[in-house]
């Protein structure tokens, strides 16, 4: 697993899993207590050993139609006649028990994803509890929050009951990045977390609990593709939240047109991530790591296609592989893990397809040594040069810790070719020359455009796509537009 | 007094013939010296702050604690030492853990060049080396011929390592030649009769220069003139050693391996007092420039408080409970 030093082994620190209370089974979080489905089960697996966690109910159509009724009668009933302030409060309440309780989500959250504890204690969880915290504070002032509001005089409104339906590779984080505008504006929520990862969603409503949320306010309804087309289609859903895959997306789009639901979509992407000859080198280094192996390269933003200006090519692709070197892969719960397992044997089998689809295109393909451990799903850390446009490495989404390396040879090449692609979600750009920064910023046709940093969040600033890379913008006071009418 | 010694021989391999495009004027080395990469602060300072997320523990923490042990400098640098100060400052270097024989040495103590003598007569035979801070220590506001002067005398009075400081004042008003030219002649100048020489490190007092973008510059600058080492700070500047800077250092020296395959060792000094702050700047050294630097000749310390504090974690290691401040000495 270490790779990097002989002399200076890092022993082994790992984090305790003591702290979290796995049950056995778990059924679905309904007008806020557990009921057990009506449907089938399925297990949820550790990522990094294939061991069982829990048997977790599969909502059907029934227990989907109970979901939207709660959160239908706590709208009505309740929470749209709450006042801001007093919504307020519950959010903050959830946000100080999420900080309360933040190793138990931390570790969990790694058992159940298999990214490294190293990430969820310091990023996932401390945006989930800053979530929370952000939205807890518009919820009392949300006369302010569109833009000419003041010019049409009604407040806005919330839009009633909001069907949401989040990815695996941020799982709470996601679940804030949904619930806690839309309650913060006054809407009700039924969330399904993803179907390899329902667990700190689960953990989460006991939160809600916790924090005598009004019953049916947030209703968490586990399950897999079926359930959340259910979801979708359920005709007392006022609006749809998604994020994942562009293909889903899609379908989420045709399976609402013609109705009167609002939706969001939070898709893929295959974001450029750009350095030119003045940048500094060192940090777009750590800026590439962190863009493609932040998280596996689970994340819809990874910097998957780096374009280096081909004058200092040579010298970032040796620095890369330098630092690739000290990359640690293996058991998320180890303090000093990088890069912890790919989340599902499924991913793992379409990263290996394109990885070899690229190879077999004729890229070179390159990975530091690394032990992979024996059971549980792995890849290792892999660049591939020597790619054009034209290879289908540069093209989809891979979804892996896998980097595609381009040149260019002029500002002007360089947006091209970043935004010759469907996507549009994020892309970064490494110079010193603040000038060059803004005028790249405004020619990308991308919704988040980082410079001289990559994979930033914070819970102030909007997130979203162009073209296919989805609609509708997440966080930031753009993201409560998406809750109110 | 000395007179300047630039005609002398070069001590050890000189990097400076390889640069001599570059050092050749004043607006050449200043085009090298700004052609460099830049840093950007907030990101060096976010990889700096990730590498002090390493958890060390068990076998890596004693491994750590020991060389930790091995690479430090232990310093006195006060108007008010003495013989007697700096003769005890030396049994506690020989001899850091008296109830442990087994505890390593300490690299080298560090003194005033007038305090050579005796630390070099304290020490005797054993590994522990001299070092001297020299040049005008620590505001390096003196004239040439008295900086070298100060420095011969502590090279014939025993010194096997100088501590230079730079012309901070030349550097920021961007006469680098002027720097560059100055650390040329205290090498020359750390050559001894015998065809030795003193080991010379070159302090910046990264406090002074402020900038990441400085530091990186004036690590080349002192490397190109065949620095042994580069060191952060005197200690009598705050911030001293900070993490960030050293990072920026250590990327230096093995940048500079890269393009002339020579090494130069890396000082942080001033501010490292715990144990945890050690074991940070050891990870940082074995990930950004590699585990050659992971010895004594090629990193060290500048401490006084640390070793204390490295040694009361070792006894813990050892016997598994914290014996408390009353049983490591205070010298």
């Amino acid at each position: 697993m270490p790779n990097n030093s002989a002399q200076f082994e890092y022993a082994p620190a790992p984090e305790s899993p003591a702290i979290v209370d796995i049950k056995p089974s778990y059924g679905l979080f309904i007008d806020g207590e557990f009921v057990d489905g009506h449907g089938k089960s399925f297990k949820t697996i550790s990522p990094s050993t294939e061991e069982v966690l829990a048997e977790v109910a599969e909502a059907n159509d029934a227990d989907v139609d109970l979901a939207v009724k709660a959160a239908r009668r706590a709208y009505t009933r309740v929470w749209s006649k709450m006042s801001g302030a007093e919504r307020g409060k519950y959010l903050f309440r959830i946000a100080r028990i999420i900080q309360e309780r933040a190793r138990e989500f931390a570790v969990l959250e790694s058992i159940d994803n298999g990214k490294p504890i190293k990430e969820t204690r310091d990023v996932d969880i401390p945006l989930v509890a800053a979530h929370f915290f952000y939205y807890g504070g518009w919820a009392d002032k949300l006369e302010y929050a569109l833009p000419g509001n003041g010019n049409r005089g009604a407040d806005p409104q919330p839009l009633g009951v909001a069907g949401q339906v989040i990815p695996w590779n941020f799982p709470l984080l996601m679940l804030a990045w949904k619930i806690a505008p839309a309650l913060a504006c006054g809407n009700t929520v039924v969330l399904k977390p993803a179907e390899t990862t329902p667990l700190t969603a689960l953990l989460f409503a006991e939160v809600c609990q916790q924090a005598d949320l009004p019953p049916g306010v947030v209703n968490i309804i586990t399950g897999a593709g079926e359930t959340g087309r259910a979801i979708v289609a359920h005709p007392g859903v006022d609006k749809v939240a998604f994020t994942g895959s562009t293909d889903v997306g899609r379908a989420i789009a045709k399976a609402v047109a013609g109705t009167n639901k609002r939706v969001t979509l939070e898709l893929g992407g295959k974001a450029a991530n750009i350095v030119f000859d003045d940048a500094p080198l060192d940090q777009a280094i750590e800026g590439i790591v962190n863009g493609i192996f932040f998280n596996q390269g689970h994340v819809c933003c990874a910097g998957s296609r780096l374009l280096v200006q081909e004058s200092v090519a040579d010298e970032v692709i040796a620095k890369l592989k330098r630092r690739m070197k000290t990359l640690r892969v293996g058991d998320p719960l180890d303090k000093n893990t990088d890069i912890g397992a790919i989340n599902s044997a499924e991913q793992l089998a379409k990263i290996r397809e394109l990885s070899d689809i690229g190879e077999a295109e004729g890229a070179g393909r390159w990975s530091p040594a690394c032990d992979l451990p024996q059971t549980g799903f792995w890849f290792p850390p892999t660049i591939f040069t020597g790619v054009s446009q034209a290879h289908r490495i540069a093209r989809e989404e891979i979804f892996g810790p896998v980097l595609s390396i381009l040149t260019f040879r002029t500002p002007k090449e360089a947006v091209e070719k970043a935004n010759n692609t469907p996507f549009g979600l994020s892309a970064g750009i490494w110079t010193d020359k603040g000038s060059r920064i803004l005028w790249m910023a405004s020619q990308l046709r991308a919704g988040v455009v980082w410079s001289n940093t990559f994979n930033r969040f914070d819970p102030a600033s909007p997130f979203g796509g162009y073209k296919e890379s989805g609609y509708g913008r997440e966080g930031g006071r753009h993201g409560l537009e998406a809750y109110l009418r | 007094m000395t007179t300047l010694k630039a005609t002398a021989p070069p001590v050890g391999p000189d990097p400076s013939a390889a640069f001599a495009d570059a050092t050749a004027s004043e607006s050449a080395l200043r085009r090298f010296l700004h052609g460099l990469p830049g840093v950007d602060q907030v990101g060096a300072e976010q990889r700096a702050a990730a590498l002090g997320t390493r958890s060390i523990k068990t076998t890596a923490k004693a491994f750590a604690l020991d060389l930790a042990i091995r690479m430090v400098d232990l310093t006195t640098l006060e108007g008010m030492d003495t013989h007697g100060k700096v003769k005890a400052l030396c049994a506690k270097a020989m001899h850091p853990d008296p109830t442990d024989p087994g505890c390593p040495s300490t690299a080298a103590v560090c003194v005033y060049p007038d305090m050579v003598a005796t630390a070099k007569k304290a020490l005797g035979s054993s590994e522990v080396h001299v070092a001297a801070v020299a040049t005008a220590f620590p505001s390096g506001r003196a004239a040439l011929d008295i900086k070298l002067a100060d420095t011969a005398d502590a090279v014939e009075a025993g010194a096997d390592e100088i501590d230079m400081v730079i012309d901070r004042g030349a550097f920021l008003s961007g006469r680098y030649l002027e720097v560059f030219e100055e650390i040329l002649a205290v090498r020359a100048a750390c050559a001894r009769p015998d065809g030795g020489h003193a080991h010379l490190k070159v302090i910046f007092e990264t406090g002074e220069l402020q900038t990441y973008d400085n530091v990186r510059r004036a690590s080349w600058l002192a490397m190109m003139a065949g620095a042994h080492f580069i060191k952060t700070s005197t200690g009598k500047v705050q911030p001293a050693a900070t993490l960030p800077v050293t990072m920026i250092m250590l990327e230096a020296v093995r940048d500079f391996r890269e393009a002339t395959g020579q090494m130069v060792g890396v000082k942080p000094a001033g501010g490292i007092r715990h144990s945890k702050d050690a074991i940070k700047y050891l990870v940082t050294v074995n990930e950004i420039a590699g585990e050659d630097w992971l010895d004594p000749d090629w990193f060290r310390f500048g401490a006084s408080t640390l070793l204390n504090d490295l040694l009361m974690q070792r006894s813990r290691m050892r016997t598994g409970h914290y014996s408390g401040p009353d049983y490591v000495t205070l010298d």
